[in-house]
């Protein structure tokens, strides 16, 4: 940044935390992640295309145990991102707006997110639909 | 103002520092639109999938709908990430030829990983 000496707008470290600075920061990092986490998807695909033996690697890697802790980590990327998304998209016709909203709608997106992840590792990992 | 006869998205468009208007805002809100419907209907499928064999999983992606969705999640996927990382490229990287060479590479990507995952798709749907 160029040293100008004028003063300068307040920036993060004066503010008091507050949820909605995480909600906006989450929706950026989950995004970054699941734009690398499209990159596996083509793998996987490529891997189902290409036969048996490559589709095999790609399984033993997806559900080794550093497999499925990024798997977690995903889902939980994927869930956060539709949810503060479609919560973007609501606040994009108007509405949405006011503080009070604006925080619970936050902690909606952290919280569902979360539960929905849980609901659908539960559901592999239980295994009780095999 | 009041003597322009134009709407007033016909007046945003071909405004803004690239003089591209909304078009990058409104394609990442369709493409996102899209998402949520084609993301929830792979994760379902893949949850199907879970503990399938693999010529149950081919078969699966082979059936007509479900490799058009497919080659439709990449394409709109990808258009939206690119997208995505574009606005944290220009917020965050502030060395210029950085800046620049990121966003060609990321495009490159893309296009690079979205036509590797429709050929994919296509080669199972055609049975090559």
């Amino acid at each position: 940044m160029a040293q100008t000496g004028r003063p300068l707008s307040p920036h993060l470290q004066v503010y008091k935390w507050q949820v909605q600075m995480a909600s906006s920061i989450l929706h950026r990092a989950t995004g970054i992640i699941l734009a690398v986490g499209s990159l596996l998807i083509v793998w996987g695909l490529a891997a189902l295309a290409a036969g048996q033996d490559a589709f095999a690697t790609f399984t033993a890697c997806a559900t080794s145990a550093f497999g499925t802790i990024v798997m977690i980590g995903w889902t939980l990327a994927f869930f956060y991102h539709l949810c503060n998304g479609i919560r973007h998209l609501v606040q994009d016709t108007g509405k949405g707006y006011a503080i009070e909203t604006f925080v619970r709608t936050s902690w909606m997106a952290i919280i569902v997110s979360i539960v929905l992840t849980v609901a659908v590792w539960a559901y592999v990992l239980t295994g009780s639909h095999a | 103002m009041s003597k322009d006869l134009r709407n007033p998205l016909a007046r945003a468009r071909g405004l803004g520092s690239a003089k591209e208007g909304v078009g990058h805002w409104m394609t990442q809100r369709i493409t996102a639109l899209a998402l949520v419907f084609l993301t929830l209907w792979f994760v379902i499928t893949v949850l199907g999938l879970m503990h399938a064999d693999y010529a149950t999983a081919r078969a699966t992606i082979a059936k007509p709908w479900n490799a058009v969705l497919l080659i439709a999640l990449i394409i709109t996927m990808f258009k939206h990430a690119v997208l995505g990382l574009q606005v944290v490229i220009e917020d965050y990287v502030h060395t210029r030829w950085l800046e620049m060479t990121s966003l060609v590479l990321i495009k490159f990507i893309a296009v690079l990983a979205a036509l590797t995952g429709v050929l994919a798709v296509l080669r199972i749907a055609l049975g090559s």
